[in-house]
């Protein structure tokens, strides 16, 4: 099992959303987040005060799938929130060991 | 059944009226002690003056007064010495009008620009202020300002608001009860000291602000209220012929905006920068707030500068039609430069525009014509927002909310052009003392005694805020510690927060 996290632009969250709905990935938690990457903050003037803004609001996935799965998931999420300009995101893949589904006590790649 | 009962009853009556009429009559058998002569009785015509005196507001014992302006003694009429009705009416409105500029309009306006960790610390000040200012009026505040006295302040007599009654102060007006004429002003008092937190919103100690106040309203707001307003003081030019400057200000251009404005810029430099000044956003927490203070304050605004007219007559009329014009027009007009210089008119454009322009009318509202309302209204849209975008960061002063740019900046522009702008055709009371003053031009000798009275406030806010600050800094220091301004003021020094997270 593969645990994803992508980091995505706000307003791409219904693309990816319906992206992922598309090839079967059942659920996902998603959170609003704020982050910095090469994209970096930048100076702003709010009546003639000037201020940094170091973290830019981003949304935060997180999805649990099975192995064969996490390559389509991984291009399903590059496919739709990519816009080409800086501050798209990232998408991480970490090795999942387990998961249990609350409910009814099954676990493994039943239960995600 | 019920008629005998009743038949008696209304003998004994009979019979008590009968007594009681001869009561009189037993008094007149008694030895009379001096003979007092009848009062004059004023005739049908004298009467009926003192009637019309109310329409045109004017003095109703005017008629009663012989070949040499003396009133025979005991000589009055039904008019003199009593309250004009729809004069009081009005007035008693602006007075809820004003006190509602403060209580929410202000405290929402500048409750929506600050941090939502602050948003009760400026509310609390509102409301301590309303509070402690009243005090303060009632024990000697309203004497000093309004009682005569000398050039600068005014004397005791009406201390406790002693002897200030429901009949007219003929000083002031000649119809509006002397009370109401007191709790009017009384308004003006609160909401000046009230936009002076503004400035120092967010790092300032609530009891630093507690003793600031208390020594300002001496120092400052008494003295400068009394020699514009006051009926000696020393810069009334409308009233008063010994003045030294010869100075107007209908509203209170200098006495309220002025004073507030600068002295908040000499304290918020006084008190420093507040953290994270120039590095982290200090944005409003909520413009929604601050819009619905905005029209509070436009609202409350027609009382602040038609009430001042101390009548419901044709002088507050003009008022009311200039300060709609002077509003508008600026509150098109600062957005309008927004959009053209940062590609977008803001909220925060717009209600900043709102209430440039009705502090720019304030000291001119009464005395322009409603052209020149409407330059009045350009000039409030570009002079103040060009201070609070561009002066304000090449100097690089922390003034919060913008109290400097927009009352300080806007309050002088506003005395400077009522000197420019004002017209006899506006206001006929400008050729009792000011004949040789106002001769309708740009460039009238009134430009100049504006300019002297300009000079003496922003001397006497920046001296006597100067030496306050300083005084409080000494003995109980200006700043909540860096912690309790990180964690913000609403818990530090009220102990609540605005807003509860379920």
């Amino acid at each position: 099992m593969k645990f994803i996290i992508a980091i995505i632009k706000p307003f791409k969250l219904d693309e990816v959303k319906e992206a992922l709905a598309q090839i079967g990935a059942e659920g996902m938690t998603v959170t609003e987040v704020k982050g910095f990457g090469r994209q970096k903050g930048h100076t702003e003037i709010y009546r003639g005060s000037e201020y940094t803004v170091d973290f830019l609001p981003k949304v935060k996935l997180e999805i649990a799938v099975a192995d064969e799965l996490a390559g389509k998931v991984v291009e399903a999420i590059v496919g739709s929130a990519k816009t080409g300009k800086i501050g798209d995101g990232k998408v991480f893949v970490v090795p999942l060991e387990t998961a249990v589904r609350i409910r009814t006590g099954e676990s493994g790649e039943q239960a995600v | 059944m019920h008629i005998l009962p009743r038949v008696i009853r209304a003998a004994l009556a009979c019979l008590a009226a009968g007594l009681l009429c001869r009561i009189p009559m037993v008094a007149a058998d008694a030895p009379h002690p001096a003979p007092v002569p009848a009062p004059p009785v004023p005739t049908l015509e004298q009467r009926v003056a003192g009637l019309e005196a109310y329409l045109a507001n004017a003095d109703p014992a005017a008629t009663l007064k012989d070949s040499k302006g003396n009133i025979p003694s005991g000589l009055t009429t039904p008019s003199v010495g009593v309250a004009g009705p729809g004069h009081n009416v009005w007035q008693m409105t602006s007075s809820a009008l004003v006190l509602f500029m403060t209580l929410p309009g202000l405290a929402l306006f500048y409750g929506g620009l600050v941090r939502r960790k602050n948003v009760l610390s400026v509310m609390a000040q509102c409301l301590l202020l309303s509070g402690l200012v009243t005090i303060l009026w009632w024990l000697c505040g309203y004497s000093l300002v309004f009682h005569s006295g000398s050039a600068v302040l005014g004397g005791l007599g009406f201390a406790f608001l002693n002897g200030v009654s429901a009949a007219p102060n003929t000083d002031y007006s000649f119809w509006v009860s002397h009370n109401v004429f007191a709790i009017y002003q009384l308004m003006f008092a609160i909401i000046t000291p009230a936009l002076i937190v503004g400035a120092i919103a967010e790092r300032m100690k609530f009891s630093a602000i507690f003793l600031f106040v208390v020594l300002w309203m001496f120092v400052v707001y008494f003295p400068q209220a009394h020699m514009v307003w006051g009926i000696d003081g020393f810069m009334n030019g409308v009233w008063n012929p010994a003045a030294g400057i010869k100075a107007i200000d209908f509203a209170g251009g200098t006495v309220v905006h002025m004073t507030s404005g600068w002295s908040a810029l000499v304290l918020c430099i006084i008190l420093g920068k507040r953290i994270g000044f120039g590095r982290d956003n200090l944005a409003p927490h909520s413009l929604v707030l601050c819009m619905v203070g905005t029209g509070m304050l436009w609202v409350g605004w027609y009382g602040f500068n038609a009430g001042s007219a101390v009548a419901a007559d044709g002088v507050a009329a003009n008022a009311f039609t200039t300060t709609t014009l002077a509003a508008a027009v600026a509150s098109f007009v600062w957005p309008m430069a927004e959009w053209l210089t940062k590609g977008k008119p803001s909220v925060l454009g717009f209600c900043s525009g709102a209430v440039a322009g009705l502090v720019v009318i304030t000291p001119a509202c009464g005395f322009v014509t409603v052209n020149g309302s409407v330059l009045i209204g350009v000039a409030a849209g570009i002079v103040p927002w060009f201070f609070c975008y561009k002066v304000k960061s090449w100097i690089g002063y922390d003034d919060a909310l913008d109290t400097f740019g927009v009352h300080a900046v806007g309050g002088t522009l506003g005395a400077f052009l009522t000197g420019v702008l004002a017209r006899n055709g506006a206001n006929a009371n400008l050729a009792a003392n000011l004949k040789d003053k106002v001769l309708d031009s740009c460039l009238q000798p009134l430009v100049f005694e504006q300019l002297k009275a300009i000079g003496l406030t922003i001397l006497l806010a920046v001296a006597g805020t100067t030496a306050i600050a300083y005084l409080v800094k000494a003995l109980i220091g200006l700043r909540p510690s860096r912690e309790e301004e990180m964690e913000g003021l609403d818990l530090t020094d009220h102990g609540e927060p605005g807003y509860h997270h379920d």
